[in-house]
């Protein structure tokens, strides 16, 4: 079957064995006679997503969607491997304290460029255009979205087309992280616009990616075409569609029928997973994604201000139930905000253990008793409190039910109290008026460990901190490894800094991890070169490397 | 009849303007508000959400923007999209022609077979044929379009593999005959439930005409039944349907959302759904706008249409 699809006879295949020599180092750890991919772009990948991609400015504010679109069109000074590795991409070398790209204080940088990238339109890329990207971001009048890092760069400098210096004003390392999501717009699409929230570009991106903008048909499509002069791997398809199919249900309906090529987010739902995996004709994979569930305690409030209530609590939840019998056993059990694939993952924190008995063991250990109704109480703080998380959700509510029960044995009492998506995720989060929320959020930004956004003490917005610290949590320890990793350069002592958080915050729980999630992703047999990136947020981050096996 | 379309023209202003007002104050009265979706975002703080609502203008107050809001329509500026950033009346063209394209066909069909259905119905009453009419409207009135449209694709689409499962064209492939292959599962899916409702109306309105005296009068006349039914009958059964049309008129152009959904169909009713979602203001306020516009609109036309057709009908 193999061979005669590929036109290789065995006599053949014998003959090219002379010449092994020369493909044997190709061929570790691939099937035999891996596929390579087209000598020019040939076909055409749809790739289906359940949000419409409308954001074409990679500057502006986006979601997902927009994502796979801009990674194709443009390109950023670095790219994040799906190992969390950076590699150059605009820029020709990564800088670090080693080569001299970034001085010892972390304070001056200086970006070395690749002079051989064209714009789509033909214009030449320069330092020049990464001045002014960096500088739109902080432009007050611009409504650039995360401005985290940006705004610590001053002095930008032009020294040669090629090469570009800043000075930080404190030492940043999870900057080089955030360049890797930082894509390179062209200063000479904005030459004469008066402003750059309305430019033209922002409606006919021109970028330096593996594609090139076709068109954007609103409520249905956006065609992107093969950039033939791309300056790395790839295109090798002439037609990349991202086509917008507006429910999972029938997202799921089109990947089988065929209508579209590449599932794209939000992926397939798990509840088809079992039926998807058997579909003939069709690749379907689990991909780990770095959005971690948990189910977040706000710290100010009187219930949660004592550890063993926590620790009882975590011990109260039936993960493994919850995971195989609501989520179709396709989550991970997590310990920790760090998704398990980083390098900065912490493999020897405790794993959390269904015990009842050792539950109410601490709360009566720690002098909570019960009342006439079996709800324990202790220095006129009942043990009841609100569980809130976005109306709709239907998995999620099953959880609720469930710890509702479990949390009842206990002696605490936990009352559900749900709200619309647009209500929940305004003030009620982001300024801690919850007790509790179940939460899903992806905590890091690329691939880079800092979290001080998360879990600094300065970071509380409810105490007038600048941050999402939605707990309020607050560990002097926590803040002082937060500062000294957002400092340090070397990746091994970062790594021995952001494992002691993870420790820390494992005993702490600021929040109940529940697990690391996975979604089912999907596409047509015959579509070579898809791999995936947790590190970004889309599936399509290289979608360079697609290929039709034809 | 100038006089009368002055007032009507009056009236609907005063209209549009309270439509608008309480429009505006509702969907501001929604808590989120546009940045709600990037709450979550991990590179985004509190304090970007806040600057780039203060750079949109959400900070100004309500009768603020409000006034600006309105002050733009009247010189013909709709606003531009949140999302995407085109003027609002360019989105709504770009999905009008889609939900015109499906629910004009569907409306062509249900009203042509609708009709006959009713007409059939009203003249061979209590018949097989008219007893199997009115269990079938009422089957098709009361099962839910959703479902309709999922039995199609997965008997038409999936098992037999003759109709597309969505979209409403093949990208790449822009034919008319493609259109067509697209538009037939919706357009018959929606028509189900019309051709119910359309029936329903005419069989009734035929019955109240056919037992007049000038029906009785014609037919002594000699004429053929045919002639009868034709020139007599349906011509004046006909007239209520006209208003009927009228009022659907809003409904053609706004959309069919289920269906819309189902079938991956980029029209009105999707992009009003993924507007509230987005809390996009201006498409949001652009659509409610067009839709009233649309019902005064379907109205007056069907009085107009009514007074040309029915000589006892006098406007003034």
């Amino acid at each position: 079957m193999t061979d005669k699809k590929h036109g290789i006879t065995r006599r053949g295949a014998i003959q090219m064995l002379g010449a092994g020599a020369l493909l044997a180092p190709n061929l570790l750890g691939k099937p035999a006679f891996a596929q390579t991919p087209p000598e020019a772009p040939a076909g055409r990948i749809i790739v289906g997503q359940t949000q419409e991609s409308t954001v074409l400015n990679p500057l502006l504010p986006h979601i997902e969607v927009d994502d796979a679109v801009i990674f194709s069109l443009f390109d950023a000074l670095f790219r994040v491997t799906p190992g969390g590795e950076i590699m150059p991409n605009l820029a020709s070398e990564v800088p670090t304290q080693e080569n001299g790209g970034i001085s010892a204080d972390g304070l001056q940088w200086r970006i070395k460029l690749r002079d051989d990238v064209t714009w789509h339109d033909g214009e030449p890329f320069t330092a020049e255009d990464v001045k002014f990207t960096l500088e739109l971001i902080v432009n007050p009048d611009f409504r650039a979205w995360r401005t985290i890092g940006h705004n610590l760069v001053k002095d930008i400098e032009v020294v040669s087309p090629t090469e570009i210096t800043w000075t930080m004003e404190k030492p940043f390392a999870p900057y080089i992280n955030f360049l890797t999501e930082t894509f390179i717009i062209p200063a000479h699409a904005f030459e004469g616009v008066e402003d750059p929230n309305t430019a033209p570009f922002n409606s006919a991106p021109i970028g330096t990616g593996a594609f090139k903008f076709g068109q954007r048909v609103p409520g249905d499509h956006v065609q992107l075409v093969a950039n033939p002069g791309y300056h790395a791997e790839g295109p090798y398809v002439e037609e990349l569609i991202y086509k917008y199919i507006p429910d999972t249900t029938v997202l799921y309906t089109q990947f089988k029928s065929g209508e579209f090529d590449l599932t794209g987010n939000q992926y397939i739902s798990p509840d088809n997973y079992a039926e998807a995996k058997d579909l003939a004709d069709r690749e379907v994979v689990l991909v780990p994604v770095n959005s971690v569930e948990s189910i977040y305690l706000n710290q100010e409030k009187p219930q949660f201000k004592d550890p063993a209530v926590r620790k009882a609590l975590y011990a109260a939840i039936d993960k493994v139930s919850i995971i195989d019998a609501l989520y179709y056993g396709l989550p991970l059990p997590s310990e920790t905000f760090m998704p398990q694939a980083s390098y900065f993952y912490n493999p020897d924190l405790p794993t959390q253990e269904f015990d009842l008995a050792a539950a109410n063991k601490m709360l009566d250990d720690a002098g909570w008793v019960r009342g006439a109704d079996g709800i324990r109480e202790k220095d006129g703080v009942r043990l009841s409190f609100t569980n809130s998380t976005t109306a709709g959700n239907h998995l999620r509510e099953q959880v609720q039910q469930f710890l509702q029960q479990t949390f009842k044995e206990i002696g605490v009492e936990m009352e559900i109290s749900n709200l619309p998506a647009a209500v929940i995720w305004g003030e009620f989060w982001g300024m801690s008026q919850f007790d509790s929320v179940i939460v899903g959020i992806t905590f890091l930004i690329g691939a880079d460990p800092d979290v001080t956004n998360r879990f600094h003490s300065a970071a509380i917005a409810a105490q007038g901190g600048r941050g999402s610290n939605n707990s309020q949590y607050k560990n002097a320890r926590v803040d002082e490894l937060l500062e000294e990793g957002s400092a340090t350069f070397d990746p091994e002592k970062r790594r021995a800094i952001y494992q002691e958080i993870q420790a820390i915050i494992r005993e702490d729980l600021p929040f109940l991890p529940l697990f690391q999630n996975r979604s089912v992703r999907g596409w047509k047999s015959g579509i070579e070169g898809v791999e995936f990136n947790t590190n970004t947020r889309t599936e399509s981050w290289h979608a360079a490397a697609w290929y039709w096996d034809k | 009849m100038p006089a009368f379309l002055l007032s009507r023209l009056w009236q609907s202003l005063v209209l549009l303007v309270i439509v608008s007002i309480i429009g505006f104050t509702v969907l501001n009265l929604i808590p989120g508000g546009p940045l709600a979706q990037f709450a979550l975002d991990p590179g985004m703080t509190q304090e970007d959400l806040d600057r780039i609502a203060r750079q949109m203008g959400l900070d100004r107050p309500l009768p603020v923007q409000y006034l600006d809001w309105a002050g733009k329509l009247l010189t013909g500026d709709w606003g531009n999209s949140f999302r995407d950033g085109a003027p609002v009346l360019q989105v709504i063209g770009r999905h009008l022609w889609a939900t015109f394209l499906l629910m004009g066909s569907s409306t062509a069909l249900s009203i042509a077979i609708g009709t006959w259905i009713g007409i059939r119905g009203a003249t061979h009453r209590y018949s097989v044929f008219d007893y199997t009419a009115t269990v079938g409207a009422m089957i098709a009135l009361s099962i839910p379009t959703f479902w309709f449209g999922l039995v199609g694709i997965y008997i038409f689409s999936l098992e037999l593999g003759w109709l597309p499962a969505g979209n409403m064209y093949t990208i790449g492939d822009g034919s008319a005959l493609n259109y067509l292959h697209h538009l037939i599962l919706p357009s018959v899916v929606l028509s189900l439930v019309n051709v119910a409702i359309w029936s329903r109306y005419m069989r009734s309105a035929t019955l109240d005409v056919i037992n007049q005296d000038f029906v009785k009068t014609a037919r002594a006349k000699g004429l053929t039944e045919r002639r009868v039914l034709m020139k007599h009958v349906v011509g004046n059964a006909l007239l209520p349907m006209i208003t009927l049309a009228g009022m659907q008129l809003p409904g053609i152009l706004g959309g069919a959302l289920v269906t819309e959904t189902v079938f991956t169909w980029p029209g009105m009713g999707r992009l009003f759904l993924d507007s509230l979602g987005y809390s996009d203001y201006p498409v949001i306020m652009g659509l409610l706008m067009f839709s009233a516009i649309l019902v005064i609109l379907g109205n007056l036309l069907a009085d107009i249409v009514v007074a040309l057709v029915d000589p006892r009908i006098r406007l003034g």
